[in-house]
């Protein structure tokens, strides 16, 4: 059996530990545990991990400075694990370079969809082309050709609309936040106007969303960004 | 108390003298008969013994002329300087209070008691130093000669000629811990004093040769003896009682002495409180008002007002009452308060006068039943009553010209009746212009009018005309029934208009009592009390008032004072803050700070004084007088019982408060307790089902426990999300991050996170197509949104829609959650947004009571509002509305369509 990519957690509970070995194990996956920072990125230098869970909430350092450290030698991805109410940790440990992250108490479920999101943008940004055509459910988008079908059905968009749906497809399934679309999108000048992005995709929802009140495709995680839902 | 037992009152009166003591410091008097006995050395070695015993020990005062065998017993321990005062180009050497109470020695040695302190200082007399002293938990040494006891003053002016000035009361030397007597016989006494061994001050050498008579100093020595007896006897009565030893007990005792303003009445004063002391009785001086008193002089008044202040500095209660029958009233009064003793002076008037009018000692010796009667005698030089031939200020010389005029005018009116009525009859006429004068003008004028009218009478209506002779000798006797109908007249119609007078002036006051008190009830803050109390106190005495009242910490602060207040200045606050630590009235016309400018009392309430009333007189008052004392003492009291009542509500409120708080912490308690528990049961059971390899499980009921630990795991989550929110609510740490917020991706985020708690329940969206852009905190509104569905889903049946409606409507957004469940009972709809309350069927449903709290919570804090009602067909609609801005983000355009569809 081949082995399965391996996941370096760093996390002080022991509990958490025990479990996330527990149900990622039993998904093929190996584990490295680090119970500190300091650990954790020595484990990171030694193992060569595939993908790192990262508490933010650290006894010995501010996980924020584990990013930064990490992302100095390595591009390995990075899901951070921290609590309600502290979007404004998760926004910065996102705008310095980690990949996505998921607010304790959360499921083996989302962890593992999360952690698949990962690993795939991680192999494709490497080798990979991007596949011309996106596929979502009902809704088709033909980047080669810049056209958006839902349901079969052509939508136009303007030229906003369609580089914002497109910089969400180039990440689908991952956060992005307000600042990394808004510069993607807008250009560097305008990473806070965050109305632009309400505005924008509401047009986008109404456009491509059945029911724009309860949206299937373009997803919002209040206080931190958007995401397309994973493929 | 035959049976043994300790009477329980008493003892409790000792328990809290004892209490008092223990605070307070010790007060040792060494006490002789005479100066030059040897107290003052007596003391500074009793002193030097405290000191070696290692006391912590001041010489506070020693008078600076002692001989030098004394002053070597100053040496090598700690001497307070003395202050020296300025007084008229003299300088006074005085005891420093302020710097012995900042030094806070345990014992301190303060020389001669009876010291009267120099104009300036904090007190009149060094025994009120001394007494504060004590207060301030600092043990004193002193001394004291037997002729300076306030009571023994009569007595020593009997024994040697000399009145005493300085003198100290009774209750002073009565509250001395110890006193010790320093004896010496009257013939090495004289010795001394022959050789030059006792200080004897220069200006009063001539004098003090009479005082040092032999004679005189065996009197003063028995007396100092009889003295310390006396105090010995006392201790002794207090220690039987202490221990409960059976024995003589004493009867009950009340004595009353009779006061006029008589200078004479001191002594009767002074008798009676050492009668009272010897009975330990309490008593009472009383004066009583006639209609005689109307024409006492001014200084008639200050000698009976200084009588009446007097005896309540020797101790005893005072009285005025009102009344003619001097005799009647007194007896009344003794019975009402149980008095078996009533001591009057030795009238010393001449026996035809005593026929004429009555005497006070027969009559009441005849009326006084089972209370007895000491009768005192006064000293005959002393004039009983040295100015009632003064006639009432009012009867001036005008009112005599005035009679004199009414006269003439009833001559006049008689003169053509003479022709038609017998002359019988013109009397009715004079009688008539009596009544009028004496109504008016008083007894004087009245008598004056008497007079003359019988003359003029005689001069022109009895034969023979215009001469004072008299033909008819019967006219004779009509003159002299005449005058005496026309006296009786003027002295009862005096008496009337003095009693309407009298009894007018006590309804004034009554009527003001009851004004104030009225408008004190009324009063719900301190600053409603200050004002009726300015506005009435002001009214009574002429004088501006400010009603300081003390703080939590017992800061006096001035409250309410506008029209009729004065602002205290700081001497005056410091007069103020004395009073309030030592519960006594003192300042201008008292004998304590006399120096200031008003006077203060105590706003006694019954935990003790709450503040401070400040009376500022327009005009200067000569001294206070008991009268004006009691009743600015019961409009004192009256304002102090309002303020402790606003205060005692202030606190009760407080409590209140505290309790409500304490409610909620423990409604907190146990429905989190509940909460918490319900879930980690389930849990816990349901794991260690899991855990049990025993026995294997079926799958499909290990599929069910394990969702019921997913469950009941997220309901512990939601719960600890709920209480943390409320927490941060109630703490004002939640920061409201305003942005421009879309109501549909708000929406859409919270039926996105409740999609599985919603599964069974179809939701319906009507979000009105261009709904602008709101400022809210996105993170925020969620919550309320999830809350508020989840409530929803709570008290709905699975199956039943709920639907989420949002309109813009006159400036603001309006949401609307509604479910086809239950609805409200009528009852809650006004309550269910409070913390921790349940809806009343709401039971058996997990929840703390907490969301809806949040929400309105949240809701508030961006300005908008929150509500409940039932819906027509069944169900809960809730509603929130939030502000709309006035404008919408602006937005740069969009390039052309990369296709043909625009918005």
């Amino acid at each position: 059996m081949v082995e399965g990519p391996k996941i370096l957690v760093v996390e002080d509970e022991q509990e958490i530990r025990r479990f996330l070995r527990a149900s990622l194990e039993n998904h093929s996956y190996r584990i490295v545990e680090a119970q500190t920072a300091r650990d954790g990125l020595k484990r990171a230098a030694e193992d060569h991990p595939d993908l790192v869970l990262l508490d933010l909430g650290l006894p010995d350092a501010d996980g924020l400075d584990v990013i930064g450290q990490l992302r100095g030698w390595s591009q390995v991805p990075i899901i951070v694990l921290s609590a309600r109410g502290r979007e404004t940790d998760k926004v910065k440990a996102l705008d310095s370079g980690a990949d996505d992250y998921l607010t304790k108490p959360f499921s083996v479920g989302e962890l593992l969809a999360r952690i698949r999101v990962a690993l795939r943008h991680a192999a494709r940004g490497s080798d990979e082309p991007e596949d011309p055509i996106f596929t979502l459910d009902s809704l088709r988008v033909d980047l080669a050709r810049r056209q958006v079908f839902v349901a079969e059905k052509e939508i136009h968009l303007t030229p906003i609309e369609y580089r914002l749906l497109t910089t969400l497809i180039k990440y689908a399934g991952k956060v992005i936040t307000h600042r990394q679309l808004l510069k993607e999108v807008w250009g560097p000048d305008s990473v806070f106007e965050t109305h632009y992005l309400r505005v924008y995709m509401t047009h986008l929802r109404r456009k491509i969303e059945r029911d724009p009140a309860q949206p299937r495709f373009l997803l919002t995680d209040p206080g931190i960004g958007y995401r397309l839902a994973a493929p | 108390m035959n049976d043994g037992r300790r009477d329980p009152d008493a003892l409790l009166v000792r328990v809290q003298a004892e209490e008092a003591k223990k605070a307070r410091g010790k007060l040792k008097i060494f006490f002789g008969a005479a100066p030059g006995v040897g107290k003052t050395y007596t003391m500074l070695e009793a002193g030097r013994e405290q000191a070696r015993e290692g006391l912590d020990v001041l010489v506070g005062y020693i008078e600076p002329h002692v001989r030098p065998e004394t002053q070597a017993l100053v040496l090598g321990l700690d001497m307070l300087a003395r202050k020296e005062v300025a007084y008229r180009g003299t300088k006074l050497v005085e005891f420093d209070l302020e710097a012995a109470l900042a030094m806070r020695p345990q014992l301190i040695l303060v020389d001669e008691l009876a010291h009267t302190n120099a104009p300036g200082m904090t007190h009149a007399k060094r025994w009120q130093d001394v007494l504060q002293l004590l207060d301030a938990g600092i043990s004193v040494f002193t001394t004291l000669n037997v002729q300076h006891l306030e009571s023994l003053r009569d007595v020593i002016a009997q024994i040697t000629g000399i009145t005493v000035a300085e003198t100290v009361p009774d209750s002073v030397f009565e509250q001395a811990d110890e006193v010790e007597l320093v004896d010496l016989p009257a013939d090495d006494l004289l010795e001394r004093m022959r050789e030059g061994k006792v200080y004897l001050p220069q200006q009063a050498e001539r004098a003090v040769k009479n005082f040092f008579a032999k004679g005189n100093l065996i009197a003063l020595r028995e007396l100092a003896l009889r003295k310390a007896a006396e105090r010995v006897g006392a201790q002794m009565e207090d220690y039987r009682e202490q221990q409960g030893v059976s024995g003589v007990w004493p009867v009950h005792e009340r004595l009353l002495v009779c006061v006029g303003p008589s200078p004479f009445s001191t002594r009767l004063v002074r008798a009676t409180r050492r009668i009272a002391g010897s009975l330990k009785a309490p008593w009472v001086a009383v004066h009583v008002e006639t209609p005689a008193d109307s024409r006492l002089s001014e200084s008639d008044r200050e000698q009976l007002s200084q009588t009446l202040h007097l005896a309540e500095q020797l101790g005893g209660e005072t009285a005025t009452i009102t009344g003619h029958n001097l005799t009647d009233e007194l007896i009344h009064y003794a019975r009402s308060r149980n008095v078996n003793k009533i001591i009057v002076g030795k009238p010393n008037r001449s026996r035809w006068k005593e026929w004429l009018q009555g005497s006070l000692v027969y009559e009441l010796t005849r009326k006084c039943g089972d209370i007895d009667v000491y009768v005192i005698t006064g000293d005959r030089e002393e004039k009983s009553s040295s100015a009632r031939q003064q006639i009432a200020p009012i009867a001036s010389g005008n009112a005599y010209l005035i009679s004199v005029l009414i006269v003439v005018l009833c001559t006049l009116i008689s003169w053509p009746l003479s022709y038609s009525l017998a002359a019988a009859n013109l009397i009715m006429v004079y009688l008539l212009g009596i009544v009028a004068i004496a109504t008016r003008f008083g007894r004087g004028p009245s008598a004056l009018a008497s007079i003359l009218s019988v003359a003029a009478f005689d001069f022109f209506f009895v034969p023979p005309y215009f001469t004072f002779a008299v033909q008819d000798t019967q006219y004779i006797f009509t003159f002299a029934v005449m005058l005496a109908t026309a006296f009786t007249i003027s002295t009862l119609t005096t008496r009337v208009a003095f009693q309407a007078e009298s009894a007018r002036a006590r309804e004034r006051r009554a009527a003001s009592l009851y004004a104030m008190s009225h408008q004190l009830a009324a009063a719900r803050t301190l600053e409603q009390i200050a004002q009726a109390a300015v506005r009435h106190v002001s009214d009574a005495v002429d004088a501006k008032v400010a009603v300081l009242v003390a703080d939590v910490g017992g800061k006096l602060a001035s409250v309410g004072s506008e029209t009729n207040g004065f602002e205290p200045g700081p001497h005056d606050l410091a007069v103020a803050r004395w009073v309030m630590d030592h519960e006594e009235t003192a300042g201008h016309g008292t004998a304590t700070l006399p120096g200031s400018a008003g006077l203060y009392l105590p706003l006694r309430a019954s935990h003790g004084a709450v503040g401070v009333l400040g009376i500022l007189p327009n005009t200067p008052w000569k001294t206070i007088g008991p009268d004006r004392l009691h009743l600015l003492e019961t409009l004192a009291g009256l304002t102090a019982l309002a303020t402790e009542r606003v205060q005692l509500a202030a606190e009760a409120a407080r409590i209140r408060v505290q309790m409500e708080t304490e409610k909620l912490r423990s409604s907190l308690l146990s429905a989190v307790s509940h909460d918490l528990r319900t879930p980690l049961s389930v849990i816990t059971g349901a794991a260690s089902t899991l855990v049990d390899v025993e026995k294997p499980i079926d799958p499909t009921v290990r599929q069910g426990l394990l969702e019921s630990i997913l469950d009941e795991a997220e309901h512990l989550n939601r719960l600890v999300v709920n209480l943390l929110d409320m927490t941060r609510l109630e703490a004002g740490a939640i920061e409201v991050k305003r942005d421009w917020q879309s109501v549909e991706e708000i929406v859409g985020v919270a039926l996105g996170r409740l999609s599985a708690q919603l599964k069974e329940y179809p939701v319906v969206t009507h979000l009105e197509p261009e709904l602008p852009f709101v400022p809210m905190d996105d993170l925020l509104i969620e919550q309320v949104l999830i809350n508020l569905l989840e409530n929803a889903a709570k008290y709905s049946p699975p199956g039943s829609p709920i639907e989420l409606t949002a309109s813009a409507d006159a400036g603001r957004l309006v949401v609307d959650v509604a479910d086809r469940g239950a609805g409200l009972p009528p009852a809650d709809l006004d309550r269910i947004f409070e913390k921790f309350y349940r809806a009343s069927n709401a039971v058996g449903r997990p929840g703390a009571g907490l969301g809806l709290a949040i929400c309105r919570g949240i809701i508030e804090l961006h300005g908008g509002t929150i509500e409940a009602r039932n819906r027509d067909g069944g169900g809960a609609v809730f509603r929130f509305s939030l502000p709309l801005a006035s404008t919408q983000p602006a937005i740069p355009a969009d390039e052309t369509s990369t296709g043909s569809q625009e918005l």
